[in-house]
């Protein structure tokens, strides 16, 4: 039986979930991203401690030094719960897929200045294992940060660096082939030049805290790697080169970046602000990392640019001073 | 699009391998063994991580695309089903009862299944299982939101609904599930595999999806339908992980037989356990049938798992050692299951009753063993008490077992009159079991299995009362502060379907949409 | 033998994909259940790609066999072409 109900207007008995209502202090109808999101992270009764870290309850607050009262304060301002996430996501695979069928098809690679080609290859490839590494650490943080908002987000996070890694590959095999690829390994293996940021990379795989990490690799390291790379090196200075196809190419990662930077500083303002004790350590955070990045970024940079790097690096380091400001932390 | 390669032309799988496996490096600034400390404790030997075959050759572009095509269309029909009142189309309101056990117990595990495969994911050095385990991870996140967002418009009309996060931590019967997905997610990263990946996903979730689903079309639910089959579209690749996993790691090394063999034995038995929600809910709880739990175990367990476990065979995996002791319940598990939930309704989250005679009469045919001799007296004795005014609601808290804290309701195996009682001491105390195989698990871990949060003890400990409960205080009603505790609102979440404002409402409701007002 | 299935939705999108398995495998059993269609098959199931171009009348990528699967049963053989089910035993 089919009827036809587009008429009838029942009154409903609530709006939303008790979790929420209970939450926001009314029960009234809430978004998607917040009736996904809040509260979703079991707090207490579990049956059993994790077999693999016995000191622990499977979701704890014990593994980051942060406190917060309310971890669901970690709100992500993109608002993406998974079907936001997916949408934004297509519409950008979209884009980069007519990028790299314009390109190709143009033959632009060929049009490419060969010292350029080669310069982005040199540059670009190796990072493939950089956002590989990025992959793991939000992975980490998705497993094992407290609170529901903070997990979900760091579970997109994690994979968009593994699509960042694939369009990388693809860069690397449009620009020079799969020779290309297994020079960039090596290079990231035993080339002098990258041991600092491969080192930089090892280390954090070893950080436990979630928020350290989530310090660690999605503000510090990527907060300058991406405005070095992509805005600053491959937007302006390739391009100005005769390299705008590989702008073409990375536009996702610009794309990325600046909209992936809003969740990064929200999460870590809202920790920053809870307390003058959360400040602190991830100040210490910041302040043990900071100059590690940058020492471990200074000679990747002159791989593309030579002598220009270190006042490429300054510039980019104002930026990020700023940025830092914001969430309420200095460089 | 997939991804596209120029010059040299790769096939899928090489195109796959440098897309994944090539981005890893060995790393040498740090320790294998500090970089991922869960992978040896468990005993579990694995000697070529390049060895793993990847499922499914999905890259992230193409995962994007697909992924937002059928969320666009499953919100659509969410949205659609919402504007135009769906629920009232459903083919009787006790239906809804059924979504109530989904999201109280198992959209829950969803998420929990979101975590855990982050966390498995970023435990395993190998690549390949890294990239199908974070995918899965996200993919699981997906689920849960999507029912969320679709039971949500439930919520808002009927009862049963409204705290279900809560109730999933505290309610007697649903520390079943809970805790089910807690013992997995506290093992190490291995049994998690075969008991999510393998033992869950691809051995029953077929069980649980597929006629829940199809049940859900057959009685009218458009929502439910919707996010059921577009979450089974990501499950085929959760499942082909889960086989996948199996095979290397048997692959990598005889020793790991055992191991495997002793989880599969165990996981297959709790999943199961946990599924019996899933038998009262086809044989019992949705109007219209379309197969019974009987019919469907013999479809999706005995004939698909047996031609699975022919199939693993040759590495030395054999049947799991339950299924003798399933293949004698299935007789009885849905009718011992909704009888004992009809006993203690006053203290759950949805509605029972008894089944009408239509309903008996197939019952009667699909158990014609069983349902005439053991449980249909047992149903008009009851129907005859309560037409006089006696109905009966049991108060008295049921012994549950220390593994898979279902009450004391399964037989003897070879006997349906008889309940199965099995214990064991450990340390002084001794501990209940419903079955062989639950006792079997226990004393294998028992160091594990004596943390477990039982709800009937936590009840008794006092722990689940209100604070500022006073237990010692007159007249005081046990039933009313834990159902207070749960925030199960009496007369309104429980008790029969009969008399329940579900019913009232539904019955208004519908009425004034087939009526010109 | 030991069967193999793939269960797809019902719809328009898949009308054509059943019809080309099904002149593929002519060893295969149909099962229309609620909303749902289920293939079975003793051992071994095949999904090829041109016969589902043939009858779409376009390009067709195998992955996107995901929108609309249910479920599925057997070892999987996949490259661009085809896409096999099969039990070895």
């Amino acid at each position: 039986m089919q009827i036809d109900l587009r008429t009838v207007t029942i009154k409903p008995l609530r709006q939303t979930f008790d979790h929420i209502a209970r939450y926001l202090g009314a029960d009234k109808p809430v978004s998607r991203y917040l009736e996904g999101s809040i509260g979703i992270q079991p707090k207490d009764i579990f049956h059993y401690r994790p077999t693999w870290e016995p000191e622990r309850e499977i979701f704890d607050e014990g593994r980051t030094k942060i406190r917060m009262k309310d971890w669901d304060a970690l709100k992500d301002p993109r608002q993406f719960y998974y079907g936001a996430y997916t949408s934004a996501r297509a519409r950008q695979q979209d884009t980069a897929e007519a990028n790299f069928d314009f390109v190709e098809s143009r033959g632009l690679v060929e049009a490419l200045p060969d010292e350029v080609r080669q310069a982005a290859v040199a540059l670009l490839v190796p990072l493939r294992h950089l956002a590989w590494g990025a992959n793991m650490n939000n992975a980490a943080v998705c497993a094992y940060a407290y609170g529901g908002m903070a997990a979900q987000a760091a579970i997109y996070q994690s994979m968009d660096q593994l699509g960042i890694a694939q369009y990388l590959t693809r860069i690397g095999l449009l620009l020079g082939d799969v020779e290309a690829l297994s020079a960039g390994k090596q290079a990231w293996m035993n080339d002098p030049v990258w041991q600092p940021l491969r080192r930089y990379v090892e280390d954090s795989f070893v950080v436990k805290d979630p928020f350290e990490l989530h310090t660690v690799q999605n503000l510090v390291l990527d907060g300058l790697l991406y405005p070095l790379v992509y805005d600053t090196i491959v937007d302006q200075i390739f391009a100005a080169r005769g390299g705008a196809a590989i702008a073409m190419l990375t536009q996702f990662m610009t794309q990325w970046s600046a909209e992936t930077r809003k969740w990064v500083d929200a999460t870590l303002k809202a920790i920053v602000t809870e307390s003058a004790e959360n400040r602190g350590i991830v100040q210490a955070w910041v302040d043990a990392w900071l100059p590690r990045a940058k020492e471990a970024l200074l000679p990747v940079a002159a791989i593309a640019v030579s002598e220009q790097a270190p006042a490429l690096l300054d510039e980019v380091m104002e930026g990020f001073a700023q940025r830092l400001a914001k969430i309420g932390l200095s460089a | 699009m997939d991804m596209q390669v120029a010059k040299k032309k790769l096939g899928l799988k090489e195109k796959y391998q440098v897309m994944t496996r090539d981005l890893n490096w060995t790393p040498t600034y740090q320790k294998m063994e500090d970089i991922y400390p869960y992978v040896h404790y468990e005993g579990i030997k694995i000697h070529d991580w390049d060895r793993w075959e990847d499922p499914f050759r999905l890259t992230m572009d193409a995962y994007w695309k697909y992924q937002a095509e059928k969320e666009k269309k499953l919100y659509a029909i969410i949205d659609a089903y919402a504007q135009n009142n769906g629920h009232l189309n459903v083919t009787d309101a006790r239906y809804i009862n059924t979504v109530k056990l989904f999201l109280t117990g198992v959209s829950p595990l969803e998420y929990m299944a979101h975590r855990g495969f982050a966390h498995v994911g970023r435990a395993f050095p190998g690549p390949g299982p890294r990239v199908a385990c974070l995918m899965q991870s996200l993919d699981e996140m997906r689920h849960f939101q999507t029912q969320v967002h679709a039971i949500s418009n439930y919520n808002k009309y009927y009862n049963g609904f409204h705290d279900f996060r809560q109730w999933h931590d505290r309610v007697w019967y649903l520390s079943v599930p809970k805790s089910f997905f807690d013992d997995a997610i506290t093992a190490g990263p291995f049994e998690f595999m075969v008991a999510i990946g393998f033992s869950f996903e691809y051995v029953l979730t077929n069980l649980l999806f597929v006629p829940f689903v199809s049940g859900a079309a057959y009685n009218g639910d458009m929502g439910t339908m919707a996010y059921g089959f577009s979450a089974q579209s990501d499950e085929a690749r959760h499942m082909t992980l889960g086989l996948e996993v199996i095979k290397f790691i048997l692959e990598q090394d005889p020793d790991n037989l055992p191991i495997v063999q002793r989880w599969i034995d165990k996981w297959t038995w709790r999943g199961y356990r946990v599924l019996t929600l899933v038998a009262m809910m086809m044989d019992y709880m949705l109007p219209k049938r379309t197969m019974s739990w009987k019919e469907a175990w013999e479809i999706y367990f005995e004939e698909n798992g047996g031609a699975l476990f022919r199939d693993l065979s040759r590495y030395g995996i054999r049947m799991p050692k339950c299924a003798e002791t399933i293949r004698f319940e299935k007789d009885h598990l849905s009718h011992q299951a909704w009888c004992t939930f009809y006993n203690y309704t006053a203290a759950t989250a949805f509605h029972t009753w008894i089944p009408t005679e239509d309903e008996m009469q197939w019952l009667s045919a699909k158990y014609p063993d069983s349902f005439d001799k053991y449980y249909r007296p047992r149903w008009e004795f009851w129907r005859e008490q309560a037409a006089k005014g006696n109905r009966f609601y049991n108060t008295t808290l049921p012994m549950l077992c220390q593994t898979c804290q279902i009450p004391m309701l399964f037989t003897e195996p070879g006997d349906p009159t008889k309940i199965c009682y099995r214990e064991t001491d450990y340390k002084g105390m001794k501990y209940h079991f419903c079955s062989d195989h639950c006792k079997e698990i226990f004393e294998h871990e028992p160091e594990k299995y004596v943390q477990a949060w039982l709800p009937v003890h936590q009840i008794y400990q006092g722990n689940c009362f209100p604070e500022g409960t006073d237990p010692s205080a007159e007249g005081f009603d046990p039933l009313k502060a834990v159902l207070q505790w749960y925030n199960v609102v009496h007369g309104r979440d429980n008790l029969d379907f009969d008399g329940s404002e579900d019913q009232r409402n539904f019955a208004a409701w519908r009425a004034q949409a087939t009526r010109n007002v | 033998m030991s069967t193999v299935f793939i269960a797809f939705q019902t719809n328009e999108e898949t009308r054509p994909i059943i019809e080309a398995i099904v002149e593929d495998n002519p060893h295969a059993r149909v099962n229309e259940a609620p909303a749902m269609v289920k293939i079975d098959a003793d051992g071994r199931l095949i999904v090829k790609r041109s016969s589902i171009e043939e009858r779409l009348g376009r390009e067709f990528d195998l992955q996107e066999l995901h929108v609309n699967l249910i479920s599925l049963s057997g070892n999987i053989e996949e490259d661009e072409d085809q896409f096999v089910l099969v039990w070895k035993n």
